[in-house]
């Protein structure tokens, strides 16, 4: 592989307390190239905070200190905010979590999907319509020029999930953030969705960075996998060879899992005196 | 003598009617599953039983009697819901032990410290808890908090919306097993809803597959796990959650 795209070093990201500055994500390195690379972790391993800051979309207090961090040779720690509003979008997009709190309400569908392509490009009006037109057909949605003029309520939760990921993948980015894409769908329309990204990504040639709690499906659409707790990296392994994970946190948290043919009687569970204070 | 039993339940949200003829049965010391897509109305199911969905037709019983449309108290003693969301279901200005005594003062129960200590207890948390805020504890304790509330009557029957969906898989885990290890140690009668099926293969005997407000079939887990269910929708909800279960 060539050089990178994104290389993190020594990646920091520490909050102001009143007990002294708390560090949630604790000195991870990564480098991706034109891949798809998931993080896995419980609710506060710092797994979102790193794809923040990869955006630089930590606000003050947060602090965020890094050896290195570069994306495809523009060293991401020294822009400004207007040049990291280039970037934003352009070259690196994110998907969030919920669409029903991401998505603006009082604009049509289509409209939001053109801002994205506007803020970016100056095009005539016609072919951004024919873009986002066909943009809405690449996520799979049927009737996009109807689908264009509607609200954000007036579609479901699986429809504005897609609507989401028209809008970012529109500008044609480098590289896709995806926060917990899916945790707020439901298991039929997860797969759906994740399929797309999938295809989006692997045909246009981008970079993936797939952020969920859900180890089998993160290791279902990854190459590689990173497992994240309390802040720190505890495991890097090829999806494929996820069963084969030797750290006791990886292997707990597969083991803690439902299986569909479930004969167990009592599930596994993590031993988190070590670390759950109060 | 059936748990729950559900007969011809047709349930509306003003002009809007969600369910079409719902005719179910659970028995006594029966785990029952509801699952189906969001918007099949497996929820409003569990709510017309606890009397939040009062606009319905049909029949609904529980342990034999007949319920009312109204508030029934009678119903509230022997059957409890626990909503999905613990960051949403419990009063952030109330204490642990003020939430867990309102059912008793409600009720006109006596007793109430020591019962609310050994629910506590039961439902695995430290007794430190129990002056505390819920924005003082984690999701997973939250859920507890919510679980001991719904115990604290004493229910027969627990309807469970959701429990561990907004939970990571860890605390999931934990939580399922209490969930479990109660219903042993009190012979409790569940019904639960959820979209995630290898949880109603741990934690259920039987299950109702739903599909835009009507049943399409009820299995057992033993055709769940062997993926022997008949209904082509059922075929495809297996084939979705399969597809993350199975890693290729």
């Amino acid at each position: 592989m060539s050089s990178p795209l994104l290389d993190v070093q020594n990646l920091r990201v520490s909050f102001p307390s009143p007990k002294g500055p708390v560090e949630v994500v604790k000195g991870i390195s990564f480098t991706l190239g034109r891949e798809r690379l998931g993080i896995v972790g419980e609710s506060g391993s710092g797994k979102s905070m790193t794809g923040r800051s990869i955006l630089k979309l930590i606000r003050s207090p947060g602090k965020v200190t890094a050896d290195r961090m570069t994306f495809d040779g523009i060293d991401l720690l020294s822009q400004s905010e207007k040049q990291m509003r280039a970037i934003r979008g352009a070259r690196i997009s994110m998907v969030m979590q919920d669409p029903k709190f991401s998505l603006n309400p009082v604009m049509t569908v289509g409209e939001q999907i053109a801002e994205a392509l506007v803020t970016h490009a100056k095009l005539p009006r016609r072919e951004i319509n024919d873009r986002v037109l066909s943009m809405l057909e690449a996520v799979r949605i049927n009737d996009p020029a109807r689908v264009a003029k509607l609200y954000p309520h007036e579609v479901s939760g699986g429809m504005g999930q897609r609507v989401m990921i028209a809008m970012m993948l529109i500008p044609e980015p480098d590289l896709l953030i995806a926060d917990e894409p899916t945790s707020a769908l439901d298991v039929s329309v997860q797969a759906q969705v994740l399929d797309i990204i999938d295809d989006l990504v692997v045909t246009k040639g981008m970079g993936l960075i797939l952020i969920s709690h859900d180890l089998n499906l993160v290791s279902h659409y990854c190459d590689r996998i990173l497992v994240m707790n309390s802040g720190q990296v505890v495991e890097e392994c090829i999806a494929s060879e996820l069963s084969q994970a030797k750290h006791p946190y990886t292997r707990g948290l597969l083991a803690a899992m439902p299986r569909i043919d479930e004969t167990r009687d009592e599930l596994p569970v993590l031993d988190r005196t070590a670390w759950a204070g109060t | 003598m059936s748990a729950i039993s559900l007969s011809d339940l047709d349930i509306s949200y003003g002009e809007t009617q969600v369910t079409h003829g719902i005719t179910l049965d659970v028995a006594e010391g029966e785990s029952f599953a509801l699952v189906g897509e969001s918007g099949s109305g497996k929820s409003t199911v569990l709510r017309a039983i606890a009397g939040l969905a009062p606009d319905w037709t049909g029949k609904i019983s529980v342990l034999g009697k007949a319920r009312s449309h109204g508030v029934d108290r009678q119903v509230s003693r022997q059957c409890q819901m626990v909503f999905q969301d613990p960051y949403g279901s419990l009063h952030p200005r109330k204490t642990i032990d003020a939430i867990l005594s309102e059912p008793l003062a409600i009720h006109g129960l006596g007793n109430r410290g020591p019962r609310v200590e050994a629910m506590l207890a039961a439902v695995g948390l430290d007794r430190r808890f129990r002056f505390r805020f819920p924005h003082q504890l984690s999701g997973g304790q939250r859920q507890r908090v919510a679980i001991a509330r719904a115990l604290m009557l004493e229910p027969k029957v627990m309807l469970l919306d959701e429990p561990t969906s907004a939970l990571d898989v860890s605390v999931q885990a934990e939580i399922l097993n209490l969930l479990k290890r109660l219903r042993r140690e009190q012979g409790l009668t569940y019904l639960v809803v959820t979209h995630n099926l290898p949880v109603v293969a741990f934690l259920c005997d039987r299950l109702a597959v739903m599909r835009h407000g009507r049943v399409v079939e009820i299995a057992s887990a033993e055709q769940l796990k062997t993926g022997k269910l008949v209904a082509p929708y059922s075929l495809e909800l297996l084939a979705a959650s399969g597809a993350q279960v199975v890693p290729t």
